[in-house]
């Protein structure tokens, strides 16, 4: 019993991991319908960002994660500016092939030498370990996996109001609905979709540090995509666009990884992939996304 | 022009070709041969250049020390020895093409090379049919020597490492139940996990649990394995990946409190491993080929001289390239001919206390030897103990 119940802890673990980067894909894909293939080489960035301000600054863990948010922030948006917005009336298609074109830029730019280099990196101990064993039950958590659902609870609550109790989070719950009719409103859509831009990959950069103090290294610049595609797997099982599908499908990933992983340690990599098959052939649009019906 | 200018072209083209190989020094070696010509192969640039680096710079201190005590007598006159050096950059095309080179250009009596196994079995058919003996100083693939009876290695098999690992754990650390957590995805780690499987069980050890993951280069969340290793209660963890992959295993495992002892194999040989895992590596125990920290005199009057040479400390392709090298001319020298058959002949009948260890080889060409067991302390390689087959 205990073991099942420190594996659900490992589970809740990874899940947190993969639900601030599924959020990203979730959000942008909800306001412009673009699967952002390069979010999870901005989280990279966060990682790298956390790393070197750590390394070089002896300064207390929030700033890093506010610093890594910021540039991530900053990144995205100029992605979205110079990447993306020139596409936004060509065909979907064109978008796509762009993202993934930045995704592969940023990976082999960041792998130079002169750059990150592709060797693994150790990460600066920002947070001492301490582990707290309840003999009795034979059970472990780790101070660093509490922080770790504490700075997610708190980002998700903040995002939970936004979309739902600010102007700013109206106005991007209408874009999303209908761009079209939201810009005759006298809103600026452009802006809106910066805006979740912003948000979205800051979310990245935030879990890039949360990573980097959970597993202690950057392996390499390539680090981004593993964790990347769990987590839009995550999203689309969630159903994709959706806010809280993408935490549902997060975690129900990384617990359904790690009990897999603890039956048959073969069988946890491809776990993600059956469980995405199988909600997709019960239901199609994720676990809660919308029936949406293509307009002619 | 037309018909008439492209012949005079090719004419032209051919006087050239015909004057650049008689001026060629190839040209004027093959006709006088007053110095004997080593060939060494390794991947000087790309991802595994350090791996060639190293290599080239401990088999020219073997070349020196000959060299410097006048050479090698063949047929009476005593000949000086000349290495050359071609780049693979880890390609098996390229070594083919530097490996062609090497016997047909620069007439080449012997090679030393490659690093990588996917180099040396690229190259061992050619050298086996042109008669040329090649010893590769540190691929550990078994089917490397299996091309040909001119092919031979100085470095221990992957089977072997596990082996001496089983060995250590059970005889000197007392140790009787083993748990192992290995990258499925990747031969080496693979090779390993099972060799060491194999001796534990048969000296009566238990391995009370074997987990995979699927490639280091993906995967950095071991936790799940780690908990189902942990309720086995193992008495020492097997760690047979790369460095980064071990340290983070290593760490995430004193996490979840399973603070039994640590080991792996010469993937473990980096100071990264140290940096990444910090204190938790602290004490892990691996598998090498050879320490500089080795209190032999052969080991210590060998770092002394790379020292002076090139004013670092050598690693383990280092002196595995040193070993290399003087093994193969002290063979020529014992031959007393240049014939590749010859050459062949002698270094079967080698025995050769090298600084990786005594080496003599087996009928499959392979080297009897012995590896180091190395410990981290503070951050540092240690060396513990030599172990015999």
């Amino acid at each position: 019993m205990e073991y099942l119940v420190q594996q659900l802890i490992n589970g809740i673990q990874l899940g947190t991991v993969y639900a601030l980067i599924a959020l990203g894909y979730t959000m942008v894909y909800g306001i412009i319908r673009l699967i952002n293939f390069a979010h999870a080489d901005i989280f990279m960035i966060g990682v790298y960002t956390a790393l070197f301000t750590a390394t070089a600054y002896r300064i207390p863990f929030p700033l890093v994660i506010l610093i890594s948010m910021a540039v991530c922030a900053v990144l995205g948006v100029t992605i979205e500016k110079l990447a993306y917005k020139p596409l936004r009336h060509k065909p979907k298609l064109s978008a796509l092939i762009t993202a993934l074109g930045v995704s592969l830029f940023l990976e082999n730019f960041c792998a130079l030498p002169f750059v990150f280099g592709p060797d693994p990196r150790s990460f600066p101990e920002l947070i001492p370990i301490k582990a707290y064993t309840w003999e009795r039950y034979n059970l472990t958590v780790t101070n660093i996996f509490l922080i770790n659902l504490l700075v997610v609870a708190v980002l998700l609550l903040g995002l939970f109001y936004m979309v739902h109790y600010t102007m700013i989070g109206k106005k991007m719950r209408a874009v999303s609905y209908d761009k079209i009719t939201t810009s005759q409103m006298g809103i600026n859509v452009d802006r809106i979709i910066s805006f979740t831009f912003l948000v979205g990959t800051a979310l990245a950069g935030a879990s890039g540090v949360l990573y980097g103090l959970t597993y202690a290294s950057a392996q390499s610049p390539y680090m981004g995509i593993w964790p990347g595609w769990k987590a839009f797997i995550a999203a689309v099982i969630g159903g994709i666009g959706n806010i809280p599908g993408a935490v549902v499908g997060s975690y129900l990933m990384g617990i359904s990884e790690v009990y897999a992983t603890s039956v048959s340690s073969d069988l946890g990599f491809g776990i993600a992939f059956a469980i995405l098959i199988l909600v997709l052939i019960v239901r199609p649009t994720g676990l809660l996304g919308k029936k949406t019906y293509e307009k002619v | 022009m037309g018909e008439r200018w492209s012949l005079m072209k090719k004419f032209l083209i051919g006087v050239v070709v015909f004057l650049l190989v008689i001026s060629s020094p190839t040209f004027v070696a093959a006709q006088k041969a007053k110095e004997i010509r080593i060939g060494g192969i390794f991947p000087m640039t790309g991802g595994s250049a350090t791996f060639g680096k190293s290599s080239k710079e401990g088999m020219q201190i073997a070349v020196d020390e000959f060299n410097n005590k006048g050479g090698i007598a063949i047929a009476g006159s005593k000949l000086l020895i000349k290495a050359i050096y071609d780049d693979t950059a880890g390609q098996p095309l390229q070594a083919v093409n530097v490996c062609r080179k090497q016997i047909d250009q620069d007439r080449v009596v012997a090679i030393v090379g490659e690093v990588m196994s996917k180099n040396s079995l690229a190259i061992a058919p050619i050298c086996q049919s042109k008669g040329i003996v090649m010893i590769s100083p540190a691929s550990t693939n078994p089917q490397v020597t299996q091309k040909g009876d001119y092919i031979f290695r100085v470095c221990f098999l992957d089977s072997f490492q596990g082996i001496v690992m089983a060995r250590y754990v059970y005889d000197n650390l007392k140790l009787k139940k083993a748990a192992i957590l290995y990258d499925n995805a990747n031969d080496y780690n693979k090779g390993l996990a099972s060799f060491f499987a194999e001796e534990f069980k048969r000296l009566g050890g238990q391995i009370v649990s074997s987990e995979a993951f699927t490639d280091e280069e993906k995967t950095v969340d071991f936790k799940a394995q780690l908990t189902t290793i942990k309720a086995n209660k193992p008495e020492f963890l097997y760690l047979p990946n790369y460095y980064a992959a071990s340290a983070l295993i290593t760490k995430q495992a004193r996490e979840l409190g399973l603070n039994v002892p640590a080991g792996g194999g010469d993937g473990w040989d980096s100071p990264r491993l140290a940096e990444i895992g910090g204190k938790d590596v602290e004490g892990g125990v691996f598998s090498n080929h050879f320490s500089k920290d080795d209190p032999s005199p052969k080991v210590q009057g060998f770092v002394k001289k790379y020292r002076g040479k090139y004013n670092s400390d050598p690693d383990a392709l280092a002196s595995l390239a040193y070993d290399a090298a003087f093994i193969l001319l002290s063979a020529i020298e014992k031959a007393g001919s240049l014939k590749g058959a010859d050459i062949r002949d002698a270094l079967k009948t080698m025995k050769f206390d090298g600084v990786t260890g005594k080496i003599s080889f087996d009928q499959n060409r392979n080297p009897v030897k012995s590896a180091v067991i190395l410990q981290i302390k503070n951050g540092k390689q240690q060396y513990i103990v030599t172990v015999s087959p």
